[in-house]
């Protein structure tokens, strides 16, 4: 019999949900395990059955929250929570009844596990190896960390999903990222992150899946890898992916919608099967030096334009450049540091979780914000509000001057009325610094957690090594 | 969804690259529960002010903008967020084409879900075409060919890859929807075999 030929963790997953394979002329039929809603692209999809008068295939298979229009600040006196506009109220009721009327699992403001949507499905368990996943939502690639095929899909699809629980998809092509050598200890998931982008370009990836490999890659922790393919589609990926390992495994035990018992330790098994094999082939392969890697923070209008922090401006190589450069307000070779902060943001779907917090707390600890510094800080979940809470390091943020806030993307969008002002400068943890992303006119540069937190005390820009003794608070 | 065969219109060039479907239509917009007239707020925060005023002399506010079919954008368009609200912005404004050297996957796949046509063309014929604001093009589906007019009045054809199901799909007007529906025996079968 001949050897069957070596596959990589994308090849397997692909040709576990052919359903349909490709042809000359049509896309492949793709089986999808789990479909991830939320009030924003969901709506068309919705209306899209009630035209063909079909019903949601697999509501067993669907897993729908409200994150995105939602407000962070807490019902008023009256009981009414404080919407940014009566639109935005509308389309979290649209999705309730949607969820209603197809029978479909929703976390309400009354949930105990409502969160942003990528930081739900994996807390959830829902989210496993060896799945497809997809949502209305590009940043659906964080679920590759636990080794599925996740990616974001237009609101036509998701009614596709809805109706058929498949897709029609052509097989992308494959690129292996190894990251070798361990990160020192100060550099972070983000960072490594913000590195790799800044290699590859924001369209480096397109057209590709990209698998992350590499010791520095292995060595990461489950946050930090969904951190890590969280910001893959800023490369222009639409999937990035970690083979799963004991750290996947771990992760998932006792989570409630985990197999659980002796079906945990089957699927487990199944699971660690799914790394690439030894020789597999990718379309393209990089390898890139992890123990090189230093903090590092954007300075222009797409998540690839970072420098290391304490870097100076670099020159524009082009006319993009400049305008970008123009967009910001800053000048070639000019130090980063010179810039006032305005607004830090901590939260999203990137930077979110329990250990994002825990690190922007530990810099915060004893210090203070800078007084015209406003500081948001926004667990990615209700869940991650409660530990946070229990740990006590909502104290730590409000006692430094930070607000705490209720769960939700925030001003990682800026649709539910957290967003900078024009023309002020934030520091955030989210994942794209896209002119008027957080809000008409804002100014984005992208960080750590540490980064942004040192920033907010620090009152201009700088990193954790910027702070000293001085500013602490005895 | 309107079938696209062949166009012959005026080009209308933003050159910067990297446009990204939060520039296309900022997430303010996206609240609605539907796309009606969303095509209104096409990069709005390029053509307003904050007072919600048209910004004069802006290349999207001149009268002929919404004259033109073919829009032709720098490199690497349409990047960034999974919204469908973009090319159906893009459409509702007047476009039925956008040109790039680049053009982002998930934007890629959504315009041709909706009916605006994703032209990719080389570096050296895209760099002519941003060159060419203003002018009449001709893009053709059926051949798979952009022709544009020479200085000495001939014509130059670039041809363009785009996949056979959606040029399909596109050409006659379909709903994707409808092949997936037509491999419902395949998918019970997959559901059951598991
Ligand atoms: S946190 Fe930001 S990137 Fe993540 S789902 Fe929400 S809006 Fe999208």
């Amino acid at each position: 019999m001949p050897e069957p030929s070596p596959r990589s963790l994308f090849d397997k997953l692909w040709d576990a949900h052919v359903v349909m394979p490709e042809s000359d002329a049509t896309p492949a039929v793709i089986y999808i395990d789990l479909h991830l809603v939320h009030e924003v692209t969901s709506p068309q999809g919705f209306d899209l059955l009630r035209g063909k008068c079909i019903g949601v295939r697999r509501p067993d298979r669907t897993l729908a929250t409200i994150d995105h229009s939602t407000p962070t600040l807490p019902a008023g006196e009256d009981g009414q929570r404080p919407y940014i506009t009566e639109q935005a109220k509308r389309q979290v009721q649209t999705l309730r009844e949607n969820c209603r009327e197809f029978d479909i699992e929703l976390h309400d403001w009354d949930s105990p596990s409502r969160g942003i949507v990528h930081v739900m499905g994996p807390e959830l368990g829902a989210s496993q190896p060896g799945m497809t996943i997809v949502c209305g939502d590009s940043h659906t690639s964080t679920h590759g960390a636990f080794g599925a095929l996740a990616f974001g899909i237009g609101t036509t699809e998701v009614g596709h999903v809805l109706a058929k629980q498949c897709l029609l998809q052509n097989k992308p092509k494959s690129m292996r990222v190894n990251v070798e050598g361990r990160l020192a200890g100060n550099v972070t998931a983000k960072d490594l992150a913000l590195n790799i982008i800044n290699y590859l370009g924001m369209n480096g990836g397109t057209g590709f899946v990209i698998e992350y490999a590499g010791e520095a890659v292995r060595s990461l922790d489950m946050e930090s890898r969904m951190t890590l393919c969280n910001l893959t589609i800023e490369a222009g990926a639409r999937a990035g992916m970690i083979a799963p390992d004991q750290t996947t495994v771990e992760y998932l035990r006792g989570r409630a919608k985990a197999p659980q018992g002796e079906a945990f330790d089957r699927a487990a098994g199944k699971w660690l099967q799914l790394a690439s094999d030894p020789d597999a082939g990718f379309d393209s392969e990089i390898t890139l030096d992890g123990s090189a890697m230093r903090p590092a923070i954007t300075y222009g209008t797409d998540p690839g334009m970072s420098v290391a922090i304490g870097e100076p401006v670099p020159q524009a190589g082009n006319a993009s450049q400049q305008k970008a450069l123009h967009y910001m307000d800053f000048t070639e070779g000019q130090s980063l540091a010179e810039r006032q902060v305005d607004v830090v943001f901590i939260g999203s779907c990137t930077n979110g979780r329990i250990s994002d917090l825990r690190a922007a707390a530990n810099v915060l600890r004893g210090r203070q914000v800078a007084d015209h510094v406003r500081m948001l800080v926004v667990p990615g979940s209700e869940n991650i509000r409660k530990q946070a809470e229990t740990e006590g390091l909502h104290k730590t943020i409000i006692e430094a001057g930070a607000e705490w806030r209720l769960p939700g993307c925030s001003m990682c969008i800026a649709m539910n009325g957290d967003m900078v002002p024009p023309g002020k400068t934030a520091v955030s943890t989210s994942n794209r610094n896209f002119e008027g992303r957080q809000g008409a006119g804002s100014r984005t540069l992208l960080a750590s957690p540490e980064t942004a937190a040192a920033s907010a005390v620090l009152g201009r820009v700088g990193g954790v090594a910027d702070l000293d003794a001085t500013q602490e608070v005895a | 969804m309107q079938p696209f065969t062949s166009l012959t219109g005026q080009v209308l060039v933003l050159e910067q690259e990297n446009i990204d479907t939060d520039q296309i239509i900022p997430a303010r917009f996206l609240t609605a529960t539907d796309f009606d007239g969303i095509g209104e707020h096409v990069f709005a925060d390029w053509r307003f002010n904050a007072n919600g005023e048209p910004i004069d002399g802006h290349v999207l506010n001149q009268p002929r903008a919404r004259q033109c079919p073919i829009l032709v954008a720098g490199h690497n368009f349409g990047c960034g967020s999974s919204r469908e609200h973009a090319p159906h912005a893009l459409l509702g404004f007047g476009f039925r084409v956008v040109i790039s050297s680049q053009i982002a996957d998930i934007f890629r796949n959504n315009s041709q879900t909706v009916g605006l046509l994703p032209v990719v063309l080389e570096a050296g014929q895209h760099a002519r075409l941003l060159q060419m604001d203003g002018e009449d093009i001709t893009v053709d589906l059926e051949q798979c060919e952009v022709a544009v007019k020479t200085a000495d009045g001939n014509t130059d054809s670039w041809s363009f890859n785009i996949e056979p199901f959606a040029r399909h799909c596109l050409l006659h007007g379909l709903d994707k929807f409808d092949f997936l529906n037509q491999a419902e025996e395949l998918i019970s079968a997959y559901e059951e075999n598991r």
